[in-house]
């Protein structure tokens, strides 16, 4: 795919949106075969695809997109903590949705406004992300306020992703935005949503000590390597291969 | 102040009856994806597409029928670009479009009235324009649906079920 963008796109922020959208979208496609009605498989398979166009243009504005996916090391990666967790129970990935989406949401609203390298796409990308957010947001409603177990469920997950989320509000290099207003508005609107599902805030810290800001430096967590094996595997086996 | 050629005008016209890979009832023209032809020599085509989602995977199939017509129209090369700003709305999406939507059974998008911060109207509520129009069963015609999921046979469909004949559809999603 060929994108058009100012030839001084700030490579560092390019892999850093890249790479969040290129991992969760993996994440989200392991699902498919195994989510719990076929709406959702669907639902999740259409979410990965959005996320996946949006790695496309954006690793293609940092170099070839295939290198770049298929032939870095886990080091050279610059997506967040959150977005390579696990999926966990269906509980854990509307957890991890929602924290990501409302941050995305909010993130390329602020980008979209702007006339940086990213507007054109922050432009498109916050049409379909405003789908993913109100998904993560009804399902979150759902799981919440429904049996004692899918609450229990709601609950674990929500608290234990709570973690990884300080570290999106680290700013990042080559990204106009206003880091701390947005962290802001972030809290405001997960707090909204957590109350109504009868839910509370959780309480813990939200960075760990060796977490702040840990993925965009390239530090991940265990489960990253794993995934990325299974990602890379066929391109690594078989360069060049195509449908 | 550019203004396209006769030949450019006819090069558009052949690249926007090109019919829409998943959708063949519908040309891309009437789906509103393609933007501009313009001539870089006298056999040299440059065209403009933009996609409907980001990662839709028909931009390809799209960029190869069109440079296989405007090929077959003389032109020797043919360079198909994704353009991505002003980003596609389904607002763009041709009223002759909506109708064939319709008829193959697949609700139209609603007309949206732009995005953005909602304009403040003054005066009494009661003359406002409800918030949303119902989403038309595009069987009956019936405006009592239901939503099934968010998300349905592609990522610019949601699926839903009329609430009189019980058929599901699908619903092109207003983007």
């Amino acid at each position: 795919m060929t994108a058009t963008g100012p030839a001084t796109v700030p490579a560092t922020a390019a892999l850093a949106l890249g790479d969040d959208a290129l991992v969760l979208s993996h994440r989200l496609g392991e699902w498919a075969g195994h989510a719990p009605v076929l709406e959702e498989e669907v639902a999740l398979a259409n979410i990965a695809l959005d996320l996946l166009g949006q790695a496309r243009v954006l690793l293609s504005l940092a170099g070839d997109e295939d290198e770049l996916a298929y032939l870095r090391e886990e080091r050279a990666f610059r997506n967040l903590q959150l977005v390579e967790q696990p999926n966990g129970d269906f509980a854990h990935t509307i957890a991890r949705q929602l924290y990501f989406s409302t941050y995305q949401l909010l993130l390329h609203t602020e980008l979209a406004a702007g006339n940086g390298p990213f507007a054109p796409l922050a432009a498109k990308a916050v049409k379909e992300i405003a789908y993913h957010r109100d998904h993560a947001e009804q399902w979150t409603l759902r799981l919440g306020d429904g049996t004692e177990d899918s609450h229990e469920r709601m609950r674990r997950a929500s608290e234990a992703l709570w973690r990884f989320t300080g570290e999106m509000f680290q700013p990042v290099e080559g990204l106009d935005a206003d880091w701390a207003g947005m962290e802001e508005r972030w809290l405001e609107s997960v707090r909204d949503v957590l109350t109504r599902a009868t839910l509370t805030v959780p309480e813990g810290p939200r960075t760990g000590a060796w977490s702040a800001g840990a993925g965009r430096q390239g530090l991940h967590t265990e489960p990253f390597g794993r995934m990325l094996a299974e990602m890379q595997h066929l391109h690594r086996s078989h360069p060049g291969a195509s449908w | 102040m550019v203004t396209a050629t006769a030949l450019e005008a006819e090069l558009l016209e052949l690249a926007g009856s090109v019919p829409d890979p998943e959708l063949p009832v519908l040309t891309l023209q009437e789906l509103g994806v393609v933007r501009a032809v313009r001539l870089d020599g006298p056999d040299t085509a440059e065209v403009d597409l933009t996609p409907t989602y980001t990662g839709c995977p028909a931009v390809e199939a799209m960029s190869l029928d069109i440079e296989r017509v405007l090929r077959a129209h003389g032109m020797r090369e043919v360079t198909v670009r994704t353009v991505l700003a002003p980003a596609w709305s389904t607002d763009d999406i041709t009223p002759e479009g909506r109708r064939k939507l319709q008829e193959f059974g697949i609700a139209p998008p609603r007309v949206h009235h732009g995005t953005g911060p909602v304009p403040l109207a003054l005066g009494p509520i009661r003359t406002r324009e409800p918030e949303t129009e119902p989403v038309r069963c595009p069987h009956c015609g019936c405006a009592d649906t239901e939503l099934l999921s968010r998300f349905s046979s592609t990522a610019c469909k949601a699926l839903r079920r009329c609430l009189a004949c019980r058929e599901p559809f699908d619903h092109f999603k207003e983007l």
